[in-house]
Protein backbone atom coordinates (compact mmCIF):
# COMPACT_ATOMS: atom_id res chain seq x y z
CA UNK A 1 0.00 0.00 0.00
CA UNK A 2 1.28 3.34 -1.05
CA UNK A 3 -0.25 6.66 -0.12
CA UNK A 4 0.00 9.99 1.72
CA UNK A 5 -3.04 11.32 3.45
CA UNK A 6 -3.31 14.06 5.65
CA UNK A 7 -6.78 13.62 8.14
CA UNK A 8 -8.45 15.84 10.83
CA UNK A 9 -10.38 14.81 13.41
CA UNK A 10 -12.82 17.55 15.51
CA UNK A 11 -15.45 15.00 17.25
CA UNK A 12 -15.07 16.41 20.50
CA UNK A 13 -12.50 18.34 22.16
CA UNK A 14 -9.17 17.90 20.61
CA UNK A 15 -8.64 19.85 17.69
CA UNK A 16 -6.10 17.52 15.72
CA UNK A 17 -3.97 16.71 12.32
CA UNK A 18 -1.81 14.37 11.04
CA UNK A 19 -0.14 13.36 7.79
CA UNK A 20 0.32 9.24 7.32
CA UNK A 21 2.24 7.74 5.09
CA UNK A 22 1.15 3.78 4.22
CA UNK A 23 -1.34 3.87 6.59
CA UNK A 24 0.90 2.79 9.04
CA UNK A 25 4.03 5.60 9.16
CA UNK A 26 3.38 8.75 11.39
CA UNK A 27 4.57 11.49 9.85
CA UNK A 28 2.93 14.35 12.11
CA UNK A 29 0.23 13.96 15.05
CA UNK A 30 -0.95 17.34 16.69
CA UNK A 31 -3.27 17.66 18.40
CA UNK A 32 -4.42 21.00 20.42
CA UNK A 33 -6.59 19.68 23.39
CA UNK A 34 -9.07 22.46 25.19
CA UNK A 35 -9.23 20.56 28.04
CA UNK A 36 -7.91 23.57 30.33
CA UNK A 37 -10.59 25.47 28.91
CA UNK A 38 -13.65 22.62 29.31
CA UNK A 39 -11.95 21.66 32.85
CA UNK A 40 -13.96 25.01 34.04
CA UNK A 41 -17.79 23.25 33.04
CA UNK A 42 -16.69 19.94 34.25
CA UNK A 43 -17.59 18.20 31.09
CA UNK A 44 -16.97 19.07 27.35
CA UNK A 45 -19.45 21.96 26.68
CA UNK A 46 -20.57 21.62 22.86
CA UNK A 47 -20.66 25.27 21.88
CA UNK A 48 -17.67 26.03 23.67
CA UNK A 49 -15.87 22.87 21.51
CA UNK A 50 -17.15 24.20 18.49
CA UNK A 51 -15.57 27.52 19.37
CA UNK A 52 -12.03 26.69 19.79
CA UNK A 53 -12.27 24.43 16.68
CA UNK A 54 -13.04 27.32 14.63
CA UNK A 55 -9.94 29.17 16.86
CA UNK A 56 -7.27 26.21 16.06
CA UNK A 57 -8.04 24.68 12.76
CA UNK A 58 -5.95 26.25 10.36
CA UNK A 59 -2.98 26.55 12.83
CA UNK A 60 -3.64 22.84 13.77
CA UNK A 61 -3.53 21.56 10.13
CA UNK A 62 -0.45 23.73 9.12
CA UNK A 63 1.50 22.61 12.00
CA UNK A 64 0.64 18.71 10.54
CA UNK A 65 1.89 19.76 7.21
CA UNK A 66 4.95 21.24 8.48
CA UNK A 67 6.16 19.25 10.76
CA UNK A 68 5.63 16.09 8.24
CA UNK A 69 7.62 18.35 5.60
CA UNK A 70 4.92 17.87 3.02
CA UNK A 71 3.16 20.08 0.50
CA UNK A 72 -0.92 19.60 -0.47
CA UNK A 73 0.64 18.04 -4.07
CA UNK A 74 2.35 15.37 -2.24
CA UNK A 75 -1.03 14.20 -0.84
CA UNK A 76 -3.03 11.55 -1.91
CA UNK A 77 -6.52 12.24 -0.18
CA UNK A 78 -8.08 14.76 2.79
CA UNK A 79 -9.38 12.48 5.66
CA UNK A 80 -12.00 13.54 7.94
CA UNK A 81 -13.70 12.33 11.16
CA UNK A 82 -17.80 12.06 10.02
CA UNK A 83 -19.01 10.92 13.39
CA UNK A 84 -19.70 9.90 15.81
CA UNK A 85 -19.29 12.69 17.94
CA UNK A 86 -20.40 16.25 18.59
CA UNK A 87 -22.39 17.25 15.53
CA UNK A 88 -20.93 21.18 15.89
CA UNK A 89 -17.32 19.98 16.14
CA UNK A 90 -17.50 17.55 13.12
CA UNK A 91 -18.45 20.63 11.02
CA UNK A 92 -15.63 22.21 11.78
CA UNK A 93 -13.10 19.37 10.77
CA UNK A 94 -15.58 18.38 7.73
CA UNK A 95 -15.81 21.44 6.58
CA UNK A 96 -11.70 22.50 6.61
CA UNK A 97 -11.25 18.95 4.97
CA UNK A 98 -13.41 19.76 2.29
CA UNK A 99 -12.24 23.18 1.47
CA UNK A 100 -8.69 21.74 1.22
CA UNK A 101 -9.14 19.03 -0.36
CA UNK A 102 -11.12 21.29 -3.10
CA UNK A 103 -8.29 23.91 -3.21
CA UNK A 104 -5.85 21.24 -4.26
CA UNK A 105 -8.54 18.97 -6.32
CA UNK A 106 -7.51 15.64 -3.93
CA UNK A 107 -10.55 12.91 -3.14
CA UNK A 108 -12.22 13.33 0.49
CA UNK A 109 -12.64 10.35 2.93
CA UNK A 110 -15.24 10.39 5.62
CA UNK A 111 -13.76 8.20 8.50
CA UNK A 112 -16.05 6.79 11.62
CA UNK A 113 -14.42 7.76 14.91
CA UNK A 114 -14.67 4.12 16.39
CA UNK A 115 -13.24 3.02 13.03
CA UNK A 116 -10.27 5.00 13.82
CA UNK A 117 -9.62 4.50 17.48
CA UNK A 118 -9.27 0.60 16.20
CA UNK A 119 -6.67 1.54 13.38
CA UNK A 120 -4.65 3.01 16.20
CA UNK A 121 -3.05 -0.48 16.22
CA UNK A 122 -1.86 -0.03 12.79
CA UNK A 123 0.05 2.46 13.84
CA UNK A 124 1.75 -0.21 16.04
CA UNK A 125 1.99 -3.08 13.76
CA UNK A 126 0.17 -4.86 11.11
CA UNK A 127 -3.42 -5.62 11.93
CA UNK A 128 -3.85 -9.37 12.03
CA UNK A 129 -7.10 -11.38 11.23
CA UNK A 130 -9.65 -12.44 12.39
CA UNK A 131 -9.00 -9.29 14.88
CA UNK A 132 -11.48 -8.67 17.99
CA UNK A 133 -11.12 -4.92 19.20
CA UNK A 134 -12.12 -3.87 22.67
CA UNK A 135 -12.82 -0.11 22.03
CA UNK A 136 -13.26 1.61 25.56
CA UNK A 137 -14.01 5.14 25.80
CA UNK A 138 -15.52 8.24 26.84
CA UNK A 139 -18.98 7.82 24.48
CA UNK A 140 -18.44 4.05 23.82
CA UNK A 141 -17.74 0.95 25.30
CA UNK A 142 -18.08 -1.89 22.26
CA UNK A 143 -16.55 -5.54 21.47
CA UNK A 144 -16.23 -5.25 17.42
CA UNK A 145 -14.60 -8.24 15.69
CA UNK A 146 -12.82 -8.03 12.20
CA UNK A 147 -12.50 -10.93 9.97
CA UNK A 148 -10.86 -8.37 7.83
CA UNK A 149 -9.97 -4.91 6.96
CA UNK A 150 -12.81 -2.58 6.66
CA UNK A 151 -15.03 -5.38 7.96
CA UNK A 152 -16.90 -4.25 11.29
CA UNK A 153 -19.10 -6.35 13.87
CA UNK A 154 -20.01 -5.45 16.73
CA UNK A 155 -20.61 -8.07 19.28
CA UNK A 156 -21.53 -6.26 21.82
CA UNK A 157 -21.68 -2.87 23.55
CA UNK A 158 -22.77 -1.19 26.69
CA UNK A 159 -26.70 -1.42 26.99
CA UNK A 160 -26.30 1.76 29.12
CA UNK A 161 -23.15 4.03 30.53
CA UNK A 162 -19.62 4.40 28.54
CA UNK A 163 -17.05 2.78 30.87
CA UNK A 164 -15.07 6.22 30.36
CA UNK A 165 -18.77 8.35 31.18
CA UNK A 166 -19.12 5.74 34.08
CA UNK A 167 -15.01 6.71 35.64
CA UNK A 168 -16.22 10.15 35.33
CA UNK A 169 -19.32 10.19 36.99
CA UNK A 170 -17.61 8.51 40.22
CA UNK A 171 -15.00 10.61 40.15
CA UNK A 172 -17.19 13.39 40.65
CA UNK A 173 -18.86 11.43 42.85
CA UNK A 174 -15.16 11.45 44.92
CA UNK A 175 -15.23 15.34 43.76
CA UNK A 176 -12.10 14.73 41.59
CA UNK A 177 -11.56 17.14 38.93
CA UNK A 178 -12.60 16.75 35.27
CA UNK A 179 -11.69 14.24 33.40
CA UNK A 180 -11.74 12.03 36.35
CA UNK A 181 -10.49 8.52 34.69
CA UNK A 182 -7.17 8.93 35.46
CA UNK A 183 -7.25 9.82 39.00
CA UNK A 184 -9.07 7.20 39.76
CA UNK A 185 -6.72 4.84 38.22
CA UNK A 186 -3.39 6.68 40.18
CA UNK A 187 -5.90 6.24 43.64
CA UNK A 188 -6.74 2.60 42.99
CA UNK A 189 -3.15 1.80 42.51
CA UNK A 190 -2.85 3.66 46.18
CA UNK A 191 -4.92 1.13 47.83
CA UNK A 192 -4.33 -1.42 49.62
CA UNK A 193 -7.87 -3.33 49.32
CA UNK A 194 -10.67 -2.02 47.38
CA UNK A 195 -14.41 -1.80 48.65
CA UNK A 196 -16.41 -4.98 47.04
CA UNK A 197 -18.72 -3.71 44.59
CA UNK A 198 -21.18 -6.01 41.95
CA UNK A 199 -20.34 -6.91 38.58
CA UNK A 200 -22.36 -6.92 36.14
CA UNK A 201 -22.42 -9.54 34.09
CA UNK A 202 -25.32 -9.85 31.39
CA UNK A 203 -24.98 -13.71 30.97
CA UNK A 204 -24.70 -15.16 27.49
CA UNK A 205 -23.96 -11.63 25.89
CA UNK A 206 -21.10 -9.87 25.26
CA UNK A 207 -22.73 -6.43 26.10
CA UNK A 208 -21.88 -4.53 29.13
CA UNK A 209 -23.51 -2.32 31.42
CA UNK A 210 -22.01 0.27 34.29
CA UNK A 211 -24.75 2.06 35.78
CA UNK A 212 -25.34 -0.06 38.30
CA UNK A 213 -22.21 0.00 39.32
CA UNK A 214 -22.06 3.75 39.15
CA UNK A 215 -25.10 3.24 41.62
CA UNK A 216 -23.61 1.31 43.94
CA UNK A 217 -20.46 3.49 44.65
CA UNK A 218 -23.35 6.12 45.21
CA UNK A 219 -25.37 4.50 47.24
CA UNK A 220 -22.16 3.22 49.33
CA UNK A 221 -20.95 6.45 49.97
CA UNK A 222 -24.47 8.10 51.04
CA UNK A 223 -25.14 4.78 53.89
CA UNK A 224 -21.73 5.74 55.51
CA UNK A 225 -22.40 8.93 55.39
CA UNK A 226 -25.92 8.37 56.83
CA UNK A 227 -24.03 6.61 59.48
CA UNK A 228 -21.48 9.52 60.18
CA UNK A 229 -18.66 8.02 58.76
CA UNK A 230 -16.78 8.90 55.86
CA UNK A 231 -15.33 6.82 53.04
CA UNK A 232 -11.82 6.23 51.88
CA UNK A 233 -11.75 7.61 48.66
CA UNK A 234 -8.73 5.53 47.24
CA UNK A 235 -10.49 2.14 48.20
CA UNK A 236 -13.66 3.09 46.77
CA UNK A 237 -11.60 4.04 43.61
CA UNK A 238 -9.61 0.49 43.62
CA UNK A 239 -13.41 -1.08 44.37
CA UNK A 240 -15.06 0.60 41.07
CA UNK A 241 -11.72 -0.31 38.96
CA UNK A 242 -11.50 -4.08 39.66
CA UNK A 243 -15.13 -4.11 39.04
CA UNK A 244 -14.65 -2.77 35.72
CA UNK A 245 -11.50 -4.40 34.35
CA UNK A 246 -12.90 -7.46 35.71
CA UNK A 247 -15.96 -7.32 33.28
CA UNK A 248 -13.79 -5.69 30.64
CA UNK A 249 -11.41 -8.82 30.64
CA UNK A 250 -13.75 -11.40 31.28
CA UNK A 251 -15.82 -10.80 28.58
CA UNK A 252 -13.23 -9.96 25.93
CA UNK A 253 -11.11 -12.85 26.44
CA UNK A 254 -14.27 -14.94 26.25
CA UNK A 255 -14.98 -13.86 22.93
CA UNK A 256 -11.51 -13.52 22.27
CA UNK A 257 -11.14 -17.67 22.51
CA UNK A 258 -15.33 -18.59 21.18
CA UNK A 259 -13.90 -16.50 17.71
CA UNK A 260 -10.63 -17.64 17.79
CA UNK A 261 -8.79 -14.60 17.08
CA UNK A 262 -5.53 -13.89 16.32
CA UNK A 263 -5.04 -10.69 17.37
CA UNK A 264 -7.06 -8.63 20.57
CA UNK A 265 -6.66 -4.60 20.35
CA UNK A 266 -7.76 -2.37 23.29
CA UNK A 267 -8.65 1.15 22.01
CA UNK A 268 -10.28 4.78 23.22
CA UNK A 269 -9.28 6.70 26.20
CA UNK A 270 -10.26 3.90 28.93
CA UNK A 271 -7.63 1.91 27.39
CA UNK A 272 -5.08 4.27 29.09
CA UNK A 273 -5.99 2.84 31.98
CA UNK A 274 -3.04 0.79 33.84
CA UNK A 275 -4.96 -1.39 35.47
CA UNK A 276 -6.56 -2.42 32.51
CA UNK A 277 -3.80 -2.61 30.11
CA UNK A 278 -1.85 -4.80 32.89
CA UNK A 279 -5.36 -7.29 33.06
CA UNK A 280 -5.90 -7.75 29.47
CA UNK A 281 -2.10 -8.64 28.82
CA UNK A 282 -1.82 -10.80 31.72
CA UNK A 283 -5.01 -12.83 30.83
CA UNK A 284 -4.16 -12.98 26.56
CA UNK A 285 -0.87 -14.15 27.39
CA UNK A 286 -2.03 -16.77 29.33
CA UNK A 287 -4.18 -17.81 26.22
CA UNK A 288 -1.31 -17.38 23.65
CA UNK A 289 -3.35 -14.82 21.85
CA UNK A 290 -1.19 -11.46 20.54
CA UNK A 291 -2.58 -8.24 22.31
CA UNK A 292 -1.84 -4.95 21.11
CA UNK A 293 -2.34 -1.53 23.33
CA UNK A 294 -1.49 1.27 21.38
CA UNK A 295 0.40 4.39 22.86
CA UNK A 296 -1.53 6.44 24.87
CA UNK A 297 -0.88 9.05 22.77
CA UNK A 298 -2.81 7.16 20.29
CA UNK A 299 -5.53 5.83 21.95
CA UNK A 300 -7.34 9.26 23.26
CA UNK A 301 -8.27 11.17 20.26
CA UNK A 302 -6.02 12.09 17.72
CA UNK A 303 -6.05 12.27 13.73
CA UNK A 304 -3.25 9.61 12.95
CA UNK A 305 -5.42 7.10 13.71
CA UNK A 306 -8.50 8.54 11.31
CA UNK A 307 -5.61 8.87 8.30
CA UNK A 308 -4.77 4.83 8.89
CA UNK A 309 -7.88 3.76 8.71
CA UNK A 310 -8.59 6.70 5.42
CA UNK A 311 -5.70 4.45 4.06
CA UNK A 312 -6.83 1.39 3.50
CA UNK A 313 -9.76 2.88 3.00
CA UNK A 314 -8.41 4.86 -0.05
CA UNK A 315 -6.46 1.93 -1.07
CA UNK A 316 -10.54 0.17 -1.27
CA UNK A 317 -11.63 3.02 -3.42
CA UNK A 318 -13.91 4.33 -0.66
CA UNK A 319 -14.79 8.42 -1.24
CA UNK A 320 -16.93 10.88 0.16
CA UNK A 321 -18.02 13.86 -1.72
CA UNK A 322 -18.18 17.30 -0.98
CA UNK A 323 -21.45 17.44 0.34
CA UNK A 324 -20.39 15.44 3.18
CA UNK A 325 -22.34 16.65 6.56
CA UNK A 326 -21.35 15.55 10.37
CA UNK A 327 -23.43 12.35 11.21
CA UNK A 328 -23.49 12.67 15.22
CA UNK A 329 -24.55 9.03 15.20
CA UNK A 330 -22.87 7.42 12.29
CA UNK A 331 -22.88 3.92 12.80
CA UNK A 332 -20.12 1.75 11.99
CA UNK A 333 -20.79 -0.29 9.25
CA UNK A 334 -18.32 -2.14 6.93
CA UNK A 335 -16.43 -0.86 4.15
CA UNK A 336 -15.23 -4.04 2.72
CA UNK A 337 -17.26 -5.62 -0.14
CA UNK A 338 -17.11 -8.94 0.98
CA UNK A 339 -20.16 -10.90 2.19
CA UNK A 340 -20.60 -9.56 5.71
CA UNK A 341 -21.92 -12.72 7.26
CA UNK A 342 -20.02 -14.39 9.88
CA UNK A 343 -19.46 -17.42 11.84
CA UNK B 1 -8.63 41.15 -8.90
CA UNK B 2 -10.60 37.90 -8.67
CA UNK B 3 -13.05 37.54 -5.19
CA UNK B 4 -14.67 34.68 -3.81
CA UNK B 5 -17.57 35.87 -1.27
CA UNK B 6 -19.14 33.56 0.99
CA UNK B 7 -22.15 34.37 3.23
CA UNK B 8 -23.97 31.48 5.54
CA UNK B 9 -24.84 33.67 8.78
CA UNK B 10 -28.34 32.65 8.75
CA UNK B 11 -30.86 30.54 6.78
CA UNK B 12 -30.20 31.87 3.74
CA UNK B 13 -26.95 31.36 1.69
CA UNK B 14 -24.82 32.76 -1.08
CA UNK B 15 -21.75 32.20 -2.86
CA UNK B 16 -20.04 34.91 -5.41
CA UNK B 17 -17.00 35.40 -7.96
CA UNK B 18 -16.40 38.99 -8.78
CA UNK B 19 -13.69 39.91 -11.08
CA UNK B 20 -12.73 43.90 -11.21
CA UNK B 21 -16.19 45.05 -9.80
CA UNK B 22 -17.80 42.72 -12.15
CA UNK B 23 -20.32 39.67 -10.76
CA UNK B 24 -19.11 36.74 -12.71
CA UNK B 25 -21.35 34.37 -10.90
CA UNK B 26 -23.81 34.50 -8.03
CA UNK B 27 -25.95 31.98 -6.04
CA UNK B 28 -28.51 33.55 -3.56
CA UNK B 29 -30.20 30.08 -2.09
CA UNK B 30 -33.27 30.37 0.71
CA UNK B 31 -33.59 26.77 1.11
CA UNK B 32 -33.94 24.43 4.24
CA UNK B 33 -30.65 22.52 3.30
CA UNK B 34 -27.94 22.79 5.78
CA UNK B 35 -25.12 24.85 4.92
CA UNK B 36 -22.66 21.85 5.73
CA UNK B 37 -23.93 20.15 2.89
CA UNK B 38 -24.51 23.00 -0.01
CA UNK B 39 -22.60 25.28 0.73
CA UNK B 40 -19.43 23.41 -0.65
CA UNK B 41 -21.09 21.81 -3.68
CA UNK B 42 -22.11 25.53 -4.25
CA UNK B 43 -18.53 26.81 -4.03
CA UNK B 44 -17.35 24.60 -6.53
CA UNK B 45 -20.15 25.30 -8.73
CA UNK B 46 -19.85 28.90 -8.95
CA UNK B 47 -16.06 27.95 -10.01
CA UNK B 48 -17.27 25.73 -12.68
CA UNK B 49 -19.47 27.99 -14.05
CA UNK B 50 -16.76 30.82 -14.37
CA UNK B 51 -14.46 28.21 -15.72
CA UNK B 52 -11.74 29.23 -12.83
CA UNK B 53 -9.99 27.28 -10.22
CA UNK B 54 -9.33 27.67 -6.86
CA UNK B 55 -5.66 29.38 -7.38
CA UNK B 56 -7.21 32.03 -9.52
CA UNK B 57 -8.68 33.78 -6.73
CA UNK B 58 -7.11 36.50 -5.01
CA UNK B 59 -9.02 37.36 -2.14
CA UNK B 60 -11.96 35.77 -0.05
CA UNK B 61 -14.71 37.78 1.73
CA UNK B 62 -16.64 36.13 4.31
CA UNK B 63 -19.71 37.24 6.51
CA UNK B 64 -18.51 37.10 10.03
CA UNK B 65 -21.45 37.26 11.96
CA UNK B 66 -23.68 37.81 13.52
CA UNK B 67 -26.07 35.35 13.08
CA UNK B 68 -26.87 31.65 13.49
CA UNK B 69 -23.15 30.16 15.56
CA UNK B 70 -23.24 26.65 13.32
CA UNK B 71 -24.22 29.03 10.22
CA UNK B 72 -21.16 31.60 11.15
CA UNK B 73 -18.55 28.78 11.29
CA UNK B 74 -19.30 26.83 8.50
CA UNK B 75 -18.53 29.99 6.00
CA UNK B 76 -15.52 31.07 8.40
CA UNK B 77 -14.06 27.85 8.52
CA UNK B 78 -14.32 27.29 4.76
CA UNK B 79 -13.27 30.95 4.29
CA UNK B 80 -10.15 30.72 6.51
CA UNK B 81 -9.47 27.38 5.27
CA UNK B 82 -9.18 28.28 1.67
CA UNK B 83 -7.68 31.98 2.22
CA UNK B 84 -4.96 29.91 4.39
CA UNK B 85 -3.90 27.02 2.15
CA UNK B 86 -4.51 29.21 -1.18
CA UNK B 87 -2.26 31.96 0.73
CA UNK B 88 -4.97 34.59 -0.19
CA UNK B 89 -6.17 37.72 2.43
CA UNK B 90 -9.31 37.30 4.14
CA UNK B 91 -11.63 39.93 5.09
CA UNK B 92 -14.08 39.62 6.93
CA UNK B 93 -17.74 41.76 6.47
CA UNK B 94 -20.47 42.24 9.39
CA UNK B 95 -22.90 40.27 8.68
CA UNK B 96 -25.80 43.01 9.72
CA UNK B 97 -24.09 45.60 7.11
CA UNK B 98 -24.03 43.27 3.98
CA UNK B 99 -27.47 42.81 4.58
CA UNK B 100 -27.93 46.74 4.82
CA UNK B 101 -25.98 47.45 2.06
CA UNK B 102 -29.35 45.89 -0.47
CA UNK B 103 -30.87 48.73 0.26
CA UNK B 104 -28.16 51.30 0.12
CA UNK B 105 -29.97 53.83 -2.31
CA UNK B 106 -32.34 54.12 0.54
CA UNK B 107 -31.18 57.60 1.80
CA UNK B 108 -32.57 57.28 5.45
CA UNK B 109 -31.58 54.97 8.27
CA UNK B 110 -31.03 51.49 8.00
CA UNK B 111 -32.29 48.85 10.24
CA UNK B 112 -30.87 45.13 9.95
CA UNK B 113 -32.08 42.70 12.14
CA UNK B 114 -31.76 38.53 12.80
CA UNK B 115 -33.94 37.30 15.26
CA UNK B 116 -32.27 36.17 18.78
CA UNK B 117 -35.06 34.50 20.61
CA UNK B 118 -36.94 35.54 23.51
CA UNK B 119 -37.63 39.02 22.34
CA UNK B 120 -34.04 39.72 21.27
CA UNK B 121 -32.37 40.65 18.19
CA UNK B 122 -28.86 40.49 16.72
CA UNK B 123 -29.25 44.43 15.14
CA UNK B 124 -27.30 47.05 14.05
CA UNK B 125 -28.08 50.88 12.51
CA UNK B 126 -26.86 52.28 9.57
CA UNK B 127 -27.20 55.79 7.65
CA UNK B 128 -27.86 55.53 3.87
CA UNK B 129 -25.53 55.94 1.42
CA UNK B 130 -22.05 55.33 2.76
CA UNK B 131 -23.65 52.84 5.74
CA UNK B 132 -22.07 54.87 8.19
CA UNK B 133 -22.85 53.18 11.75
CA UNK B 134 -24.40 54.80 13.97
CA UNK B 135 -26.18 51.74 16.25
CA UNK B 136 -23.28 49.00 16.09
CA UNK B 137 -24.12 45.21 15.63
CA UNK B 138 -24.98 44.16 19.20
CA UNK B 139 -27.21 41.49 21.05
CA UNK B 140 -30.29 43.04 22.80
CA UNK B 141 -34.13 43.89 23.66
CA UNK B 142 -35.82 44.42 20.00
CA UNK B 143 -37.71 46.63 22.69
CA UNK B 144 -34.73 49.40 23.74
CA UNK B 145 -33.75 49.21 19.88
CA UNK B 146 -36.99 50.38 18.68
CA UNK B 147 -36.86 53.26 21.64
CA UNK B 148 -33.67 54.26 20.13
CA UNK B 149 -34.47 54.50 16.73
CA UNK B 150 -37.95 56.48 17.63
CA UNK B 151 -35.99 59.18 18.67
CA UNK B 152 -34.44 59.77 15.32
CA UNK B 153 -37.42 60.87 13.76
CA UNK B 154 -36.85 59.77 10.52
CA UNK B 155 -37.58 57.31 8.44
CA UNK B 156 -36.41 53.99 8.99
CA UNK B 157 -35.98 50.79 6.22
CA UNK B 158 -36.31 47.60 8.22
CA UNK B 159 -34.37 44.50 6.49
CA UNK B 160 -33.67 40.99 6.96
CA UNK B 161 -36.07 37.59 6.26
CA UNK B 162 -36.32 38.48 10.30
CA UNK B 163 -38.53 41.45 10.21
CA UNK B 164 -41.46 40.04 9.53
CA UNK B 165 -41.85 37.89 12.73
CA UNK B 166 -41.25 41.81 14.65
CA UNK B 167 -43.51 43.31 12.16
CA UNK B 168 -46.81 43.94 14.59
CA UNK B 169 -44.18 45.43 17.52
CA UNK B 170 -42.02 47.76 14.97
CA UNK B 171 -45.10 49.23 13.83
CA UNK B 172 -46.85 49.50 16.95
CA UNK B 173 -43.56 51.65 18.30
CA UNK B 174 -42.55 53.36 14.84
CA UNK B 175 -45.89 53.77 13.26
CA UNK B 176 -45.22 55.07 9.98
CA UNK B 177 -41.63 55.71 10.71
CA UNK B 178 -41.25 52.27 9.73
CA UNK B 179 -40.53 50.87 6.37
CA UNK B 180 -40.11 46.93 4.99
CA UNK B 181 -37.97 46.27 2.40
CA UNK B 182 -39.45 44.35 -0.34
CA UNK B 183 -38.76 39.70 0.14
CA UNK B 184 -35.87 39.56 -2.31
CA UNK B 185 -34.03 42.09 -0.75
CA UNK B 186 -34.17 40.50 2.83
CA UNK B 187 -31.43 38.13 1.19
CA UNK B 188 -27.80 38.65 1.72
CA UNK B 189 -26.08 38.58 -1.24
CA UNK B 190 -22.33 37.58 -1.37
CA UNK B 191 -21.82 39.86 -4.35
CA UNK B 192 -22.80 42.89 -1.95
CA UNK B 193 -20.37 41.09 0.72
CA UNK B 194 -17.41 41.82 -1.72
CA UNK B 195 -18.44 45.21 -2.77
CA UNK B 196 -18.00 45.91 1.07
CA UNK B 197 -14.74 43.90 1.07
CA UNK B 198 -13.23 45.61 -1.88
CA UNK B 199 -13.30 48.80 0.19
CA UNK B 200 -11.13 47.64 3.66
CA UNK B 201 -7.79 47.72 3.62
CA UNK B 202 -6.41 43.83 2.89
CA UNK B 203 -5.21 42.24 6.04
CA UNK B 204 -2.22 40.08 6.06
CA UNK B 205 -1.71 36.42 5.28
CA UNK B 206 -0.58 36.06 9.28
CA UNK B 207 -3.94 37.27 10.12
CA UNK B 208 -6.42 34.25 8.77
CA UNK B 209 -5.10 31.65 11.50
CA UNK B 210 -6.68 33.73 14.28
CA UNK B 211 -9.92 35.05 12.32
CA UNK B 212 -12.93 33.48 14.31
CA UNK B 213 -16.82 34.85 13.94
CA UNK B 214 -18.45 37.72 15.45
CA UNK B 215 -21.10 35.96 17.38
CA UNK B 216 -21.81 38.85 19.54
CA UNK B 217 -22.32 36.69 22.48
CA UNK B 218 -20.56 34.32 24.50
CA UNK B 219 -21.38 31.15 24.79
CA UNK B 220 -24.02 30.63 27.65
CA UNK B 221 -21.98 28.52 29.80
CA UNK B 222 -18.89 30.98 29.34
CA UNK B 223 -21.88 33.85 30.74
CA UNK B 224 -22.26 31.56 33.49
CA UNK B 225 -18.99 30.65 34.37
CA UNK B 226 -17.80 34.67 34.28
CA UNK B 227 -20.74 35.49 36.54
CA UNK B 228 -20.27 32.83 38.94
CA UNK B 229 -16.13 33.78 39.42
CA UNK B 230 -17.02 37.62 39.29
CA UNK B 231 -18.55 36.59 42.29
CA UNK B 232 -16.42 34.74 43.98
CA UNK B 233 -13.42 37.31 43.20
CA UNK B 234 -15.70 39.85 44.73
CA UNK B 235 -16.12 37.61 47.82
N1 LIG C 1 -6.21 6.08 32.99
C1 LIG C 1 -7.51 6.09 32.74
N2 LIG C 1 -8.35 5.23 33.35
C2 LIG C 1 -9.66 5.22 33.08
N3 LIG C 1 -10.26 6.07 32.26
C3 LIG C 1 -9.48 6.97 31.63
C4 LIG C 1 -8.08 7.03 31.81
N4 LIG C 1 -7.58 8.02 31.03
C5 LIG C 1 -8.64 8.55 30.38
N5 LIG C 1 -9.78 7.94 30.75
C6 LIG C 1 -11.14 8.22 30.30
O1 LIG C 1 -11.20 8.19 28.90
C7 LIG C 1 -12.27 9.01 28.45
C8 LIG C 1 -11.82 9.81 27.29
O2 LIG C 1 -11.52 8.93 26.25
P1 LIG C 1 -11.65 9.39 24.74
O3 LIG C 1 -10.96 10.68 24.57
O4 LIG C 1 -11.25 8.26 23.86
O5 LIG C 1 -13.21 9.52 24.71
P2 LIG C 1 -14.04 10.39 23.72
O6 LIG C 1 -13.23 10.60 22.49
O7 LIG C 1 -14.56 11.54 24.47
O8 LIG C 1 -15.25 9.41 23.41
P3 LIG C 1 -15.62 8.69 22.02
O9 LIG C 1 -14.34 8.31 21.37
O10 LIG C 1 -16.42 7.52 22.44
O11 LIG C 1 -16.38 9.69 21.26
C9 LIG C 1 -12.69 9.86 29.64
O12 LIG C 1 -13.92 9.36 30.09
C10 LIG C 1 -11.57 9.62 30.65
O13 LIG C 1 -12.01 9.72 31.98
MG1 LIG D 1 -12.64 9.26 21.01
Amino acid sequence: MENLILAIETSCDETAASVIRNGNEILSNVVASQIDSQKRFGGVVPEIASRHHVEQITVVIEEALEKASIVPSDLDAVAVTEGPGLVGALLIGINAAKAFAFAHGLPIIGVHHIAGHIYASALVEPMKFPLLALVVSGGHTELIYMKEHGSFEVIGETRDDAAGEAYDKVARVLNLPYPGGPHIDRMAHEAKKGVDFPRAWLEDTYDFSFSGLKSAVINYKHNLEQRGQSIVPEEVAKGFQDSVVEVLTTKTIKAAKELGVKQVIVAGGVSANRGLRESLSKALEQEGIPFTAPPLSLCTDNAAMIGACAAYMFEAGVRSDLSMNGLPGKELKSWSNTDDKLR
Amino acid sequence: MIWLGIETSNAPLSVAIVRDGEVLSEIVQNTKSTHSVTCMPTIEEVFRKTNLKPVDIDAVAVSEGPGSYTGLRIGVTIAKTLSWTLKKPLVGISSLKVLASNVELFDGIICTMFDARRKNVYAAVYKGKELKTIIPEHHGSLEELLQQLKEYQETIMFVGSDVKKFKEEIQSVLGEQAKFAPPSLNLPRASKLIELAEKEPLPTLEMVHSFVPKYHRLAEAEANWLKAHQKEQKG
